[in-house]
């Protein structure tokens, strides 16, 4: 599973270093290193829908506050 | 609103942006030699003896605009035929010679060189002269001028010499391609390559970013640049003209400070290589240190570097204050990262060959970097980044002391002294030009308030510290 967190300036404000930081550490916890690709990049072009995170193609709208809960949907649930 | 310090840059900035409105439209080549008659139209001549003059210097212009003479490997050109050949008579005494009684040129001369005729005003003699400028400084009438080339003047390297048909030709062995002669010669006769062509070529084949991304790399010196508009509107401004994204390359500088510190602490004694100039000065001039400077890419490079990861198929082109940046991104070991290079002057071109009024535009962001990757852009910064960064990373059995040179004059001195063992410091932060980026050659104005204003934007960065900055890079 691939994983990639946008961390393009406006993204970056919004919190991606914050929910780079806790998948990290999600993905660690719950032994998924090696199933899970986490990822970043600069700008997906949906700055007003920001921050936008992709999980195999499909794109999500996270805060750093809704970060645990798409991880137990979205990642843990479908890994 | 002034966009420019000098008329030189001006016109400069004319052909660049009648070459780029043409790229854009793909009419280029077939109206390549319409563009001089755009530039200096009707009869009556502003800048030289006759308007066929002035076109033919900007036909020069106009090739250098197109990536110049590629049989040359310098970035930096000289236009022979813009070349006004000035006086290079070097000490002179001028007419405000008063004929005085005190002769202090006279007493001061250890050469012999200066005599006086009927009127006691004074002559020197040039077969005595070593140019040494002792009896300019005494005379209190200041009647002895240096009359020097500001070419010859601006190259403290001493790069650039009068060629047989006395037009100024660079040395390419000791040139640093800093650009210092580029902003000095007051008639514009020597000039950086542009690689706009490059640029728009990347964009306009990218179909909107569908093909390929194009990405805009911009150096933390833009916060002192297009002051007429907000750093926003910059921002928006670059996407406006096709780039998918804009990244600072001050995150690569915060980048760069973390692992160069580790390198300083590890090594005991680094010189930086943040400025490319400073290091091809090193690699020229100081060949035994060449293993003292810093094995990190620059910033530029480094971010690069980290965006291919991400997105192998980019496009990365780098906006900066810099004409050696020209000469660094060819490099064989930057080639891979940077796909081509402009400075500031370049993108209002470039902004106004779409005529896209930056004013006019609402403000995007531009937030990657810390403070301390921010202020990499004036003189000084690096060695407070790299200070820190050893800080953030624990290594507390390393003492540093670093010394920030302001221009190649300061990095000879520092080097010389290095070379010397007299040199108390084991950090040499080297900057070509003096006060650091900010005094680029390719830089739209240059004044007292750049700094401050790098200063007042590193503080607005969201992140504090440089393990913040960097810590979203962390996959």
């Amino acid at each position: 599973m691939k994983v990639t967190v946008c961390i393009g300036s406006s993204c970056h404000l919004k919190g991606s270093r914050q929910i780079v930081e806790e998948l990290q550490y999600l993905i660690a916890n719950n032994n998924l290193k090696e199933k899970v690709e986490l990822g970043g990049t600069f700008c997906m072009g949906d700055c007003k829908n920001g921050v936008c995170v992709t999980v195999d193609g499909n794109k999500y709208s996270l805060t750093p506050e809704t970060t645990s809960e798409f991880f137990e949907k979205e990642i843990l649930a479908k890994v | 609103m002034r966009k420019f310090d000098t008329k030189v840059q001006h016109l400069k900035y004319k052909v660049l942006r009648e070459v780029a409105r043409r790229a854009w439209n793909g009419t280029l080549l077939e109206q390549l030699y319409d563009i001089p008659k755009v530039i200096v139209s009707g009869d009556t001549p502003t800048m030289r003896c006759c308007v066929y003059k002035e076109r033919a210097i900007v036909e020069e212009r106009v090739k250098l605009a197109m990536g110049g003479n590629k049989n040359n490997s310098n970035v930096i050109e000289v236009i022979d035929i813009a070349c006004d050949e000035c006086p290079m008579g070097g000490y002179e005494v001028t007419q405000s010679c008063r004929g005085c009684l005190a002769h202090r040129c006279e007493d001061v001369c250890k050469r012999g060189a200066i005599s006086f005729d009927h009127n006691h005003v004074a002559h020197i003699d040039k077969s005595k002269c070593v140019e040494c400028g002792q009896c300019a400084k005494v005379c209190p009438f200041g009647a002895i001028v240096d009359f020097k080339r500001p070419c010859v003047r601006s190259c403290k390297i001493k790069a650039i010499k009068v060629d047989a048909n006395k037009a100024a030709s660079i040395d390419n062995n000791k040139c640093i391609s800093c650009g210092a002669c580029v902003y000095q010669c007051p008639f514009g006769a020597i000039s950086d390559k542009s690689y706009i062509l490059d640029v728009i070529d990347f964009i306009l084949k990218s179909e909107n970013n569908s093909k390929y991304k194009v990405y805009a790399v911009v150096a933390p010196s833009i916060s002192s640049q297009f002051t007429y508009a907000r750093l926003g509107q910059v921002i928006s401004g670059i996407k406006k003209l096709g780039f998918h994204s804009v990244v600072e390359a001050a995150l690569g500088a915060d980048m760069v400070a973390f692992s160069e510190a580790k390198e300083l602490a590890e090594k005991g004694f680094l010189t930086s290589s943040c400025c490319p100039a400073f290091v091809e000065y090193v690699r020229k001039q100081f060949p035994k240190f060449a293993d003292n400077i810093s094995h990190n890419l620059s910033p530029m490079a480094t971010i690069a570097k980290f965006i291919k990861n991400t997105d192998p198929d980019a496009k990365i082109v780098f906006i900066g204050p810099c004409t050696a940046k020209k000469a660094e991104f060819q490099k064989e070991e930057v080639r891979p990262y940077i796909d081509s290079v402009i400075t500031f002057e370049e993108l209002q071109a470039l902004f106004d060959s779409k005529d896209i009024d930056i004013m006019s535009l609402g403000d995007d962001v531009l937030d990657n970097a810390s403070y301390y990757g921010r202020i990499f852009a004036r003189c000084g910064g690096l060695a407070d980044a790299v200070e820190e960064a050893l800080k953030e990373q624990g290594i507390t059995d390393f003492d540093l002391k670093a010394i920030s040179c302001d221009g190649i004059e300061e990095c000879k001195t520092a080097l010389l002294k290095a070379s010397k063992n007299v040199l108390s410091c084991n950090f040499i932060e080297g900057m070509a030009c003096t006060g650091g980026c900010i005094g680029g050659a390719g830089c739209l104005t240059h004044g007292e308030k750049n700094k401050k204003e790098v200063d007042a934007y590193g503080q607005l960065a969201m992140e504090k510290s440089i393990s913040d900055a960097i810590g979203i890079l962390n996959f």
